[in-house]
C-alpha cells in the first residue's frame, strides 16, 4: 500500500511543528519560553488560578482567552470541594501532555488515531503531608497511567507512540526529574 | 607569523593527516593510491589511544572477521573473536607498516590556522604548511562529565571512562555507574563480578543481542545494509549521530549483556541521574520508559533482519526467529541514594565522549563545539574529518567503516587539489 496516498488527519499541523523545529534550531534564543499562572486565595482551601500570558519566540504572547481554574480539597478533608485538588491538576497536566504528544507523534508517523483514552492514578500516603511520619514523602509514591488507543496501527506501533510521547513530554519530565523551585515573598503595604 | 615563529619549519606537504589511528592510516592508504603527497602527524605512537585511553578488559564490539581497512583485513585464527586492546594496537601497527604510511610520531599538533590557500600547523616539533588537513583524531578524546559532577560529595571518588582501568583499583565499597551504553554496562558487569555492590543509572540506551539466529548481530546488520545507510538519506542526522553505543560486549562465549542479565547478577538499576540534593543522587522516574523504548527498538531491528532473511531466501540453514524477554524493572525502582552515607564510594561516569578541537583555530565549530561538516567535508576549503559517529554512514565510527568514507573523502580531496591552480608557496 502506498501510505503517501492515505489521508491521515489527527488535527495536528505537523508541517508547522517541523517548521518551528527548524526555525528554533537556527535561533535557539527564540526557543526560550516562560509559562505563568496567577492565583488568588478564595477562602478556606479554595484557590482560583488563571493563565493568560506567557513569553516565547522572543516576545510576550497571549492565549486566545483567559482560562481560570479552581482548586480546593474534598469534603472528607472538611473542605468545600470547589474544585479538584492541586495534585489532581498534576495528573490533568500529565494526561494532556502525553495525549498531545501521542497525537503529534502519530501524525508524524502517519498513523490515524480514532480514540485515545487515558486513565491516570497516583498513590499518596497522607502521613507525609500531615507530618505524621517524616520518612514518608509529601508527593506521589507512584504514578500509573493506562492508555487505550484505537488507531490504524499494530500493538507495537501504538506502544511506540506512547513511549515516544513520554520521551518528549514536558510534564512527564517535570514529574520524573527534580526541578529547582524558587519562592519569593512580599508583604502587602 | 605568530609566536610560533621561533620554531623551525618542519615542512610543507599537500595533505597533512592529524592522528595515526585506523582512520588516519586508512586515509593515508587512499591518498597513496592516488599518489598524493602527505604526512601523518601522531602525538605519541601509532594507535596510541586504543591502548592508553581504554580500560584493561576492553574489546572491540565487532568480530574480527569484520575488521578490515583499505587493502588489509584480519587474517588470524579466530575470525569470530573480538580484539583486545593489545590486539587492536597490533592490528593497526601492522597496517601502518604494511601500507608504509608516512607517520611522524611524537609530534603533537598545538594549533591549526587557515592561511591563504592552505593551513599552518604548529607542532611541538616545528611548523608545517599544508593545502589540506585531514582530522583523524577520533571521537573519544574527552570523557563527558555532566555539570552535576561538580556537586557530588567530596567523600565519593569520581572516575571517567578514561580513568577506570579495572575493578581491583577501586575502593571496596559500592559503585555507582552512570550511563548504560556499551561502556557503562561493561563496567557495571565486571565491577559487580568483583563483589562490589553496583548501581547502574540508565538513561536512553540501545539494546541489541550479541547473537541472533545463530550469527553475530553485526553479521546481520552488515548483510541487511543497515551499516551502509548514508548520512544524507536519514531523517534526523543529528539524533543519529548522538545515538549511544549499543549494549554489547565482546567475549569468548559470545554472551549478550543487557539490563536483565545485569539485574540477575545483582546490579541495581535506576533511572537516569537527574539531580543532586543534600548529598543525595536523585534518579529520574523514566526508567520504565527508556527500557520500553529500547525493547521496542530492538524488536524493530530484529523484525528488519527477519524480513531481510525471508526476502533474500537466506533462511535455509539459519536458526529460527527469536524474541528476547522484555527488560524487567523493579516494581519500585530506586529514586535516590545517599552519596554521603558511604554506601557509594565511587562514581564512574560512562556518559559519553567528545572530540577535542581545542587546537583547531579555524572557525569551523558550531555552538556545541562540534565540527561543521557535510559527510566529513569540513566547512573550510580543503579540510576533512574521519571517524566520527555516522560521519557518512552508520558504520563510520567502526574500524571497518572508515574504508568507504576515506575513499569518498579522498576523491573529494583530489578534486579540490585539482582546482588549486597556483603552486604551493612556502610562506613560513
Amino acid at each position: 500500500m502506498d501510505t503517501q496516498k492515505v489521508h491521515i488527519d489527527n488535527g495536528v499541523d505537523i508541517d508547522a511543528i517541523i517548521g518551528a523545529r527548524e526555525t528554533l534550531t537556527a535561533a535557539p534564543e527564540a526557543a526560550q519560553f516562560v509559562w505563568r499562572a496567577n492565583s488568588e486565595w478564595m477562602g478556606g482551601t479554595h484557590t482560583r488560578a488563571s493563565v493568560e500570558k506567557f513569553f516565547g519566540l522572543g516576545e510576550e504572547q497571549q492565549h486566545r482567552k483567559r482560562f481560570t481554574y479552581d482548586t480546593d480539597h474534598p469534603e472528607i478533608f472538611a473542605s468545600q470541594d470547589n474544585g479538584s485538588t492541586p495534585v489532581e491538576f498534576v495528573l490533568v497536566g500529565l494526561a494532556g501532555c502525553l495525549t498531545a504528544g501521542i497525537a503529534t507523534v502519530a501524525q508524524n508517523r502517519r498513523i490515524q488515531l480514532r480514540r485515545v483514552e487515558a486513565t491516570i492514578e497516583a498513590g499518596m500516603d497522607l502521613q507525609g503531608i500531615l507530618g505524621i511520619d517524616s520518612q514518608v514523602r509529601n508527593g506521589f509514591d507512584r504514578v500509573k497511567a493506562h492508555f487505550d488507543v484505537d488507531a490504524d496501527a499494530t500493538q507495537e506501533e501504538i506502544e511506540a507512540l506512547v513511549a515516544q510521547s513520554q520521551k518528549r513530554s514536558a510534564v512527564f519530565d517535570v514529574i520524573t526529574s527534580p526541578t529547582d523551585v524558587q519562592v519569593e515573598v512580599s508583604k502587602s503595604q | 607569523m605568530t609566536s610560533y615563529s621561533g620554531h623551525s619549519t618542519a615542512g610543507f606537504v599537500d595533505v597533512l593527516i592529524i592522528g595515526a589511528g585506523h582512520s588516519g592510516l586508512a586515509m593515508s592508504y587512499r591518498l597513496s593510491e592516488k599518489s598524493i603527497e602527505h604526512v601523518i602527524l601522531e602525538r605519541h605512537e601509532v594507535a596510541n589511544s586504543w591502548f592508553s585511553e581504554r580500560w584493561e578488559s576492553f574489546r572491540l564490539l565487532t568480530p574480527n572477521w569484520q575488521s578490515c581497512l583499505p587493502g588489509y583485513r584480519y587474517c588470524g585464527a579466530n575470525p569470530d573473536g573480538f580484539m583486545s586492546r593489545n590486539e587492536i594496537v597490533d592490528f593497526i601497527k601492522r597496517y601502518a607498516a604494511y601500507s608504509q604510511a608516512p607517520v611522524v610520531t611524537h609530534t603533537r599538533v598545538c594549533s591549526v590556522e587557515a592561511v591563504s590557500s592552505g593551513y599552518l600547523v604548529h607542532t611541538d616539533q616545528g611548523t608545517w604548511r599544508a593545502r589540506c588537513i585531514v582530522i583523524a583524531t577520533g571521537a573519544f578524546n574527552r570523557p563527558v562529565v555532566p555539570k552535576i559532577g561538580a556537586v557530588v560529595p567530596g567523600n565519593v571518588r569520581q572516575l571517567t571512562a578514561h580513568d577506570y582501568k579495572n575493578p581491583d583499583r577501586l575502593d571496596e565499597g559500592g559503585v555507582l555507574v552512570i550511563g548504560a551504553s556499551a561502556t557503562g554496562i561493561q563496567f557495571a558487569d565486571e565491577i559487580s563480578r568483583s563483589g562490589r555492590p553496583v548501581t547502574l543509572a540508565v538513561g536512553e540506551h540501545v539494546r541489541i543481542p550479541r547473537r541472533y539466529r545463530g550469527r553475530d548481530i553485526q553479521f546481520w546488520m552488515q548483510l541487511c545494509g543497515l551499516l551502509d545507510t548514508r548520512y544524507d538519506e536519514i531523517d534526523d542526522l543529528e539524533r543519529a549521530r548522538r545515538v549511544p553505543s549499543p549494549q554489547l560486549v565482546g567475549t569468548d562465549d559470545f554472551r549478550s549483556l543487557d539490563l536483565n542479565s545485569l539485574k540477575r547478577d545483582g546490579v541495581r538499576l535506576t533511572g537516569r541521574l537527574a539531580g543532586m540534593r543534600d548529598g543525595k543522587a536523585l534518579f529520574s522516574g523514566s526508567l520504565r520508559n527508556v527500557c520500553k523504548l529500547a525493547d521496542l527498538k530492538m524488536n524493530r531491528l530484529l523484525e528488519t533482519i527477519d524480513h531481510w532473511i525471508q526476502e533474500s531466501g537466506y533462511d535455509e540453514g539459519c536458526s529460527r526467529t527469536e524474541r528476547f524477554a522484555p527488560t524487567e524493572v523493579d516494581p519500585y525502582p530506586c529514586l535516590e541514594t545517599d552519596l554521603a552515607s558511604g554506601e557509594i564510594e565511587t562514581v564512574i561516569w560512562a556518559t559519553g565522549f567528545r572530540p577535542d578541537y581545542s587546537w583547531l583555530h579555524v572557525p569551523v565549530l558550531n555552538r556545541h563545539g562540534e565540527l561543521r561538516h557535510a559527510g566529513g567535508i569540513v566547512d573550510s576549503p580543503g579540510m576533512y574529518v574521519l571517524g566520527l559517529p555516522f560521519l557518512r554512514r552508520r558504520k563510520s565510527s567502526f574500524i571497518h567503516g572508515v574504508a568507504d568514507d576515506a575513499r569518498d573523502l579522498c576523491e573529494h580531496l583530489v578534486g579540490y587539489l585539482d582546482t588549486m591552480s597556483t603552486p604551493l608557496k612556502l610562506a613560513v
